[in-house]
Order: structure tokens, then C-alpha cells, then sequence
């Protein structure tokens, strides 16, 4: 599923707050923009709620495997 | 002192030197000593003595041999020489004649990496300009470093804490000795080569200087350079600078820091999406309230207030509309006094009044001229006061 990256999505988010707070915007486009910004804004919360940390190394043949905390 | 040989002084040196010159191991060989009585002439040689706990050995250096020092010698300095030993007849010495000399132990190595680092930096490798930024919301990180060990441990245990969001890919390299840095180069190329992590840390914990050295070979510090993937540098502690922290993009004190800097705090983030939100909530009500003024600037308060302007407005057209009617009323009034003046004067009964007398026929057509008048026909006399019945006697034409 192509989501927008987490990055793509921030910066989408600082658009819009500068769109909104430069104010020279007809009414009905601040309202289109402040609806998209807090989906944005709700979207990047919830990636930063639910992200897992994962943490790979590779093996000689080149493959990623799941890096274990064994020393 | 019969049959005793007596030998000249020349010839015992020159014995010497033959028995000396004879000896292979002499010919070609390494000695280590520390540097005394170290002059240079203007000639270019270069005349030391070389000296260890309990001896010294007189050394020289001709200007060719010394034309390929890399470092300045110096008393107190320690060295490795190579070269022969020999006897100087003339002088009645033997002396080390030196064709190379580098130094010796730590010191060595620190001379390296000043002579490298110079090397490079002339080169451009560590230019600002050249330096690209860190991404500030990586989806994977290389970390190029021993898979075991604190360092590793460290940056793992920072980033995942930090911003959990990163996905962390350890390529295990060996981080000293033999090997090392052609380990770290393969792993560079390979990052570059696959171009699946936005940043790259390249590090290791603390050792010695010789323990780091592997970052301050010239093919480690030209990889970095080359990569197109944002290098941060995390090697030893604070106070280790190694070439490749020169050549990084970025250099982190330790490990811990590099994972620091490479994400950024999702704590933070999620503070700073609250205050977006706060902000967009602000602009929207700052919008509707400057609306709200402009509306309210074009309208009166309520609808009762603008009925009453209404009524007052049509009071004032009203009272326009009596007033220029009054106006306009007495001029009329004025002009038609005027011309019913005019219209009097004109009037014939005005002209009764003067004292004549109108004829009027039967018909009411009133008689003007002599022809108007047949004899016999009758007619009225208006006078003033009255009419007169009369009859045509006679008619006399003017």
C-alpha cells in the first residue's frame, strides 16, 4: 500500500499551517486547507504512535536479517 | 720492538673499513635510536648521532638521502634509520650512512596523519561546500561498525528510542586491524551501490590510536567523500578527530551522538504536530473573526437597527419631499399671481371699465368694423353697468 511517507506528510503539514497563517487565501480555500491539515496532522501522529522499531543486519550473502541483541 | 709490523695510521683505518665493508649484514640495515647532536649544513647533509640507553653511533645523512624526508628531525626525536655502516678513514670513525629515516612508534603515526590530513584538505576533501545535509526524517540508516561491542549497542538503543520510525541496517565491518579499512570501504560502496538507506553512520568506540587508525587511511577518508549517501562520523570519544571525521558530512563526538543527530526526537514531533494544529485552529478563527468585522463594519447591529435607520431615512426623504413641495408651492403661487395680474389687465371687461362700450351681434360674435354693422339689423351695446338694445340707423364708412 503506497502511504504517504512520514516525511512527505510532514512537510505537506508545514504547507498548509504556512498556506493557513499567510491568510491571503479566499475563505472557502482556508477551510479545504485547515480540513486537509489536521487529517494530515492526525495521520503523522498516528505513525508516530505506532511505529516499532526494527533493526536489520546484513549476512555475508547480502541478505537483511533480523538483528538479534546477542553479543 | 723487533719484527714488530708497524702499521700508519691510514692504513690501520683502511684495514678496518675493508673488514667492516665485508660484512653483508652491515651493508643493508635498520637501526632505531633517538636523535642527538643533530646538525644540518648548509650543504644540505645532515650529521647526527643516534643513541639508545648505553650507547651512541654516529650517523650521517648526505643531502640526496635527505631530500626525501617526509618529517623535520630533531634531538630527542625518535627514529628508524636505514642504511650501512661504514668507516669514514679520513676521520677514524665508523659512522651509519643513512639513505632513509622515518619516525619511530606513536609519534610516527601522529606525523602520518598530520601529513595525510594536509594532503587532503589541499585536495578539497573536506571542504564545507562539498557537505550534504543530514535528512531529517530518515526511513532506514546504514550503520557501518562491529556488530558487537558498546558502540553498536549504543547507536541501536538511541535511534530506536529516539525515533522508532527508522529501521536501522547494521553492516558488519571490522573496525581495526588487518582489513579494516578495506571493510569499510566495501561497505560504503555497497550502501551507495544499493541506495536503499537515506543516512549512513560510519563509527566506532574508543581505542587507541592505532586502535582507530583504520579511519584515518586515505581510501577510508575518499570513500566518504564519494559517497552520495550522508555520511555522520562516530568514531572513539570526544576528543578522537580521525580523517575521516574530516571527511564526513557530519562528525559526531561519540556513537550515542551520531544516532542523536542522525533522527529526529519523536517526542518532539509529536509536540510540534500539537502546535500545528494549534496554529491552524488560531489562523482559521483569526479568519472568521476579521470576516466577522467586515460584515459587521457593512451592517448594523441587528435587523431592529436597521429598520430604524430604514425609517429614519424615509422620515428624512419624506420631510425632503414637503419641503420642496411648499417651495415649489408658493413660487407657483407667486408666478400665477403674476400672470392673473396680466391676465386682468387684458381683460375686456377691464376695458368696460375705462368707459367703453363693446357691440356684441345677436350671435355673441362682437362687431368691429363698419361692415360688421347692416342697417336695419339689431344688435347688443355692452356697457359697463349693462347692455343696450340697438338697432343700425344709419353707416358711414371711414
Amino acid at each position: 500500500m503506497a502511504e504517504k511517507t512520514f516525511e512527505a506528510s510532514m512537510q505537506e503539514l508545514e504547507a498548509v499551517v504556512a498556506g493557513l497563517e499567510a491568510g491571503d487565501i479566499t475563505l472557502d480555500k482556508s477551510l479545504e486547507l485547515f480540513e486537509k491539515g489536521i487529517k494530515l496532522a492526525k495521520s503523522c501522529r498516528k505513525q508516530l504512535d505506532e511505529a516499532e522499531k526494527r533493526v536489520k543486519i546484513l549476512t555475508a550473502e547480502g541478505n537483511e536479517e533480523v538483528f538479534g541483541e546477542e553479543q | 720492538m723487533e719484527n714488530q709490523v708497524i702499521g700508519t695510521v691510514s692504513r690501520v683505518n683502511n684495514y678496518i673499513k675493508r673488514l667492516l665493508d665485508s660484512k653483508s649484514v652491515l651493508a643493508d640495515l635498520w637501526v632505531k635510536g633517538e636523535i642527538s647532536n643533530y646538525k644540518r649544513h648548509s650543504s644540505g647533509h645532515i650529521y647526527l648521532t643516534l643513541k639508545d640507553e648505553t650507547s651512541v653511533l654516529k650517523a650521517v645523512m648526505f643531502r640526496y638521502a635527505a631530500s626525501g624526508l617526509t618529517f623535520s628531525p630533531s634531538d630527542g626525536m625518535k627514529v628508524i634509520a636505514r642504511g650501512r655502516v661504514s668507516v669514514y678513514e679520513a676521520g677514524g670513525t665508523y659512522q651509519l650512512y643513512i639513505d632513509e629515516m622515518i619516525p619511530d612508534g606513536v609519534g610516527a603515526l601522529y606525523l602520518e596523519f598530520e601529513r595525510l590530513k594536509k594532503k587532503l584538505a589541499e585536495e578539497g576533501l573536506f571542504d564545507e561546500a562539498h557537505k550534504k545535509p543530514i535528512p531529517r526524517f530518515p526511513a532506514r540508516i546504514g550503520v557501518i561498525t562491529a556488530p558487537t561491542g558498546a558502540a553498536v549497542r549504543d547507536i541501536i538503543n538511541v535511534a530506536t528510542r529516539r525515533y522508532p520510525l527508522a529501521e536501522l541496517v547494521i553492516y558488519p565491518a571490522l573496525v581495526q586491524g588487518a582489513g579494516a579499512k578495506e571493510s569499510i570501504v566495501s561497505a560504503i560502496e555497497y550502501f551507495n551501490k544499493d541506495k536503499t538507506v537515506d543516512t549512513l553512520i560510519v563509527g566506532r568506540g574508543g581505542g587507541s590510536i592505532e586502535d582507530l587508525w583504520a579511519f584515518n587511511e586515505e581510501c577510508v577518508a575518499r570513500a566518504i567523500y564519494d559517497s552520495e549517501i550522508p555520511v555522520i562520523s562516530a568514531v572513539g570519544h570526544e576528543t578522537d578527530f580521525t580523517i575521516a571525521d574530516y571527511a564526513a558530512d557530519l562528525r559526531a563526538p561519540t556513537p550515542s551522538a551520531a544516532a542523536e543527530i542522525s533522527v529526529p526526537s519523536a517526542d518532539e514531533l509529536m509536540r510540534y504536530i500539537t502546535t500545528c494544529r494549534a496554529r491552524m485552529h488560531n489562523a482559521m478563527g483569526a479568519r472568521t473573526d476579521s470576516l466577522r468585522q467586515r460584515l459587521m463594519r457593512l451592517t448594523p447591529r441587528s435587523p431592529r437597527d436597521r429598520i430604524n435607520e430604514l425609517i429614519q431615512r424615509l422620515d428624512m426623504c419624506v420631510r425632503g419631499m414637503e419641503n420642496a413641495y411648499k417651495l415649489t408651492l408658493s413660487e407657483r403661487g407667486r408666478a400665477l399671481g403674476g400672470l392673473t395680474g396680466k391676465l386682468d389687465a387684458l381683460s375686456p371687461l377691464k376695458t368696460l371699465t375705462r368707459g367703453y362700450s363693446i357691440p356684441v351681434a345677436e350671435n355673441g360674435t362682437v362687431l368691429r368694423r363698419t361692415e360688421d354693422f347692416i342697417p336695419g339689423a339689431e344688435f347688443v351695446l355692452k356697457v359697463r353697468d349693462g347692455d343696450i338694445g340697438c338697432k343700425v340707423k344709419e353707416r358711414q364708412d371711414g
